[in-house]
């Protein structure tokens, strides 16, 4: 299963750099990853962490946010925030049980589309060595899961 | 959120020709669109070859009138491009533009990817994202603000001067602030310019002259900015206007205290550390304003608290001892930031042997040198103040297209160092060697000027400089500097000996631009120039309303060019001013004090300060006028009282479920 898993990643990107540097990937002709799907906000600062949490129960593998460089912000230093928050919402993740590299942060400037493409593609590659997340599944399916792993079970090693 | 009334969708995919359908099925995404996000409310969903086009705007006009449609998404590029076409389209057929959302298929998908029902399956997921989030869109009204005609130029080099003088002579009042006692920038440091060899001073001092007199200028030299606050249409700026120990409106500008002063100083700024000047002084002859300025830190009567010879001799009683620094504030609309470059330090560049070998000259030293006015009267010495050299070296690139310095090429050195070279030649007969990388002379009359310099017998070795030493290895070396060089078009080393070295340096981002652009509220590239809003469209514009950039402040270029960005930044500015009004995003966040608990949690978030705290009733205020939409208190706010329009948690939790196909079945009761 895991050889044909194709990650599902939700990216939230910065009006200013990331999703720009998005657009110029793009206007570039540059190829990456298909499985990222973005979402516009103005700053890196406006991620709620809830927004990051609801993605991985949804069904989403791995987030992505993305910002100004550090001294680049848009809004002089909102970036910085994003930052704090990333780094204390790794720790509820652990804390969850949730894989930290589950959740990146990267840095990419409105110049920076090859930077886009290929960090894009990198963790694209980290989320599939990670596996799903199947975080938040209904009930339901889990309960076909366990069936299916205790059949796996019942087969003498 | 069941109580919610039903939208009426409309979805619109655009082909763009075959940039979009060539690898995405557009019609499968669109019957998709219409079968699946039915119970979202897409009532109807069509494709076309190029919506943005006046028919394909007509298509979702007509359907928003016919169909009653109550929510637009296009499935087309990215909103950086047709946002505004399609929400003035919307806005035509009586929707408000705020209920209208853009898909990215193009750059985000189409572009990006090549197999085609991987890259169709991502734009349904996108699609259905925006569906998703336009239904919790709500309609906004755009800000309308009024345009103050008022218009602070920060820097009086030749950039900032011309845009003063085209918005001056436009009838408009200008704020000209410079930091240097006079106004003219570099410029006025050169004795010629290329191509055309005019002497630099009788070109500018005119223009300086100009903005010095003009009625609709006012001239703040000696003068900072130390704080920008507000927006478009109304920036409140503070400038400093440092003590400059001259009362303006008494002195004449005669000269006298400059020639009693006792003190003689290097002058390290306009005379590169190749000339004096006194302890009082005005930088250069021509200077404007022609008001001196006292350096207080070399001043006899500020250390030793004797001497006052200036006042003593001074027949108008201009000079005042007790002058103190001034705080000037201004209200300005737009501000054009013109503070030009800082020189490469050729000191970095250690195996060239800059300060460490007396006859090793930089770029701007050289220009004081070949200056009439300049320390030596325009004659062309060694260090020694006598001795006219007999061989020239003159290195390209100093600092530039280097990867242990700048990557970049500094745009002005080749020509530079063609100038030096044709200056050296004419005026002492020496030979020169002029050593180069790339020889890069692109614009009108440049490449004329290489073939001059040419023929008039100036010799070109073409390789990266490794070493400029005294250490002689044979005879006829010694004495002079040794230029060791790879020669890349005869393929072997050389080492060639000459009396003078000059460092076509590089030119940088000036020391503080990180500082100064923070204040404004732009950003800077990696390199450390300020970032422009579009690298080829919109090269004067920045990311914030209301500022502009021109000249090197942007990046390295000529004088021409800087004259145009001064003039192209201008002109952005009047037209500005003309529409009298602006229209702002109304992205703002604002604060529901029925729930706001007064935690202070968001007090200490906000950069502009548009957060403040109503002491009287325990909650927090947002001032929507200082505002930049940001949304990082909205997302800070624990009781979630803080609402961001536009971004709103309810429009991008949607989306975040529309990405992820949660929305795809109806959710029960």
């Amino acid at each position: 299963m895991t050889d044909n898993f194709e990650p599902t990643i939700i990216g939230f990107t910065c009006n200013w750099c990331s999703y720009r540097a998005a657009d110029l990937a793009g206007t570039a002709r540059m190829k990456y990853a298909p499985n990222v799907r973005l979402i516009r906000m103005m700053c890196s600062g406006r991620l709620d962490p809830t927004f990051v949490l609801r993605a991985l129960s949804n069904g989403a593998d791995g987030v992505m946010i993305t910002g100004c460089h550090p001294g680049e912000c848009h809004y002089l230093e909102q970036n910085y925030k994003a930052l704090r928050r990333y780094l204390l919402l790794q720790r509820v993740l652990k804390g969850l049980g949730i894989e930290p590299g589950r959740v990146k942060l990267v840095w990419a400037s409105a110049a920076e589309g090859a930077r886009f493409a290929s960090e894009t593609t990198l963790f694209v590659e980290e989320i599939r060595k990670l596996g799903p997340l199947n975080w938040g599944k209904p009930i339901e399916e889990l309960e076909s899961l366990q069936e299916e792993i205790s059949k796996l079970e019942e087969v003498p090693a | 959120m069941s109580e919610k009334k039903q939208e009426r969708v409309g979805v619109y995919v655009c082909h763009c020709g075959s940039n979009i359908a060539g690898t995405v099925d557009v019609e499968g995404l669109t019957k998709w669109s219409e079968e699946k996000l039915k119970h979202q409310g897409v009532i109807v969903a069509r494709d076309y070859k190029f919506m943005c086009s006046s028919l394909g705007q007509e298509l979702i006009e007509k359907d928003i009138k016919e169909l009653g449609l109550t929510r637009v998404v296009v499935a087309a590029c990215s909103p950086h491009l047709h946002e505004k076409t399609f929400r003035t389209a919307a806005k035509n057929a009586g929707l408000n533009p705020y209920l209208c959302e853009l898909a990215s298929i193009r750059e985000q998908v189409s572009w990006v990817h090549t197999d085609k029902a991987v890259a169709t399956e991502k734009a349904k997921a996108v699609v259905a994202g925006a569906v998703s989030r336009v239904i919790e869109n709500v309609p906004l009204e755009e800000i309308k603000v009024p345009i103050n005609p008022n218009t602070l130029v920060v820097g009086g080099g030749i950039a900032g001067i011309q845009a003063a003088l085209e918005i001056a002579n436009a009838g408009l009042h200008v704020y000209l602030v410079e930091r240097e006692p006079s106004i003219g920038g570099h410029m006025a440091q050169f004795d010629k310019t290329f191509p055309t060899l005019d002497c630099s001073a009788c070109i500018l001092t005119p223009r300086m002259v100009e903005a010095g007199t003009h009625p609709n200028i006012t001239l703040l030299t000696w003068s900072e900015v130390v704080n920008v606050a507000g927006y478009v249409g109304s920036f409140n700026v503070t400038i400093k206007k440092k003590a400059r120990f001259v009362k303006e409106d008494l002195c004449t500008g005669c000269g006298i205290c400059e020639e009693k002063c006792p003190k003689k100083v290097i002058d390290e700024v306009f005379e590169a550390g190749l000339g004096y000047r006194k302890a009082v002084y005005t930088p250069f002859a021509q200077a404007v304003p022609k008001f001196p300025v006292m350096d207080k830190e070399n001043c006899t009567y500020f250390i030793k608290g004797t001497c006052k010879a200036c006042e003593k001799f001074c027949p108008t009683g201009a000079i005042d001892f007790n002058q103190q620094d001034e705080l000037i504030n201004i209200e300005v609309g737009n501000i054009i930031l013109a503070t030009g470059y800082d020189l490469f330090d050729a000191r970095r560049v250690s195996n060239y042997g800059y300060g460490r070998l007396p006859n090793v000259f930089t770029s701007l030293e050289f220009e004081r040198l070949s200056n009439a006015a300049g320390p030596t009267n325009g004659e062309i010495v060694l260090r020694d103040g006598k001795t006219t050299p007999k061989s020239v070296g003159i290195i390209h690139c100093v600092g530039s297209r280097d990867k242990n310095f700048n990557n970049y090429c500094s745009v002005i050195c080749c020509m530079q160092g063609l100038k030096f070279a044709h200056l050296v030649h004419e005026r002492t007969g020496a030979t020169v060697y002029n050593f180069y990388i790339d020889m890069r002379t692109a614009y009108k009359a440049y490449d004329e000027f290489y073939q001059r310099v040419l023929e008039e017998g100036t010799l070109f070795v073409r390789g990266k400089v490794a070493e400029v030493t005294n250490a002689a290895r044979y005879e006829h070396e010694k004495g002079k500097l040794i230029i060791q060089t790879e020669d890349t078009l005869a393929g072997k080393q050389r080492r060639i000996p000459v009396d003078m070295v000059i460092l076509s340096s590089g030119l940088q981002p000036r020391y503080d631009a990180k500082e100064v652009g923070k204040m404004f509220g732009i950003s800077c590239s990696t390199d450390g120039w300020f970032t422009e809003k579009h690298p080829k469209l919109d090269p004067v514009a920045t990311m914030t309303e209301g500022i502009y950039i021109a000249g090197c402040a942007q990046g390295p270029k000529d004088i021409p060019s800087s004259v145009a960005q001064g003039a192209a930044a201008s002109a952005r500015v009047l037209n500005k001013i003309l529409q009298k009004e602006v229209a702002l995003e109304p992205i703002k966040a604002s604060v529901d004090q029925d729930l706001c608990s007064g935690c202070r949690i968001c007090n200490g978030l906000c950069p502009f300060n548009a957060i403040s705290f109503l002491e009287d009733r325990m909650v927090t205020e947002i001032n929507p006028a200082l505002c930049q939409g940001c949304g990082t208190c909205v997302a800070a706010c624990p009781a979630g009282a803080i609402h961001g329009t536009g971004f709103s948690d309810e429009q991008i939790m949607a989306q975040i479920d529309g990405l992820l196909f949660r929305n795809l079945q109806p959710v029960e009761a």
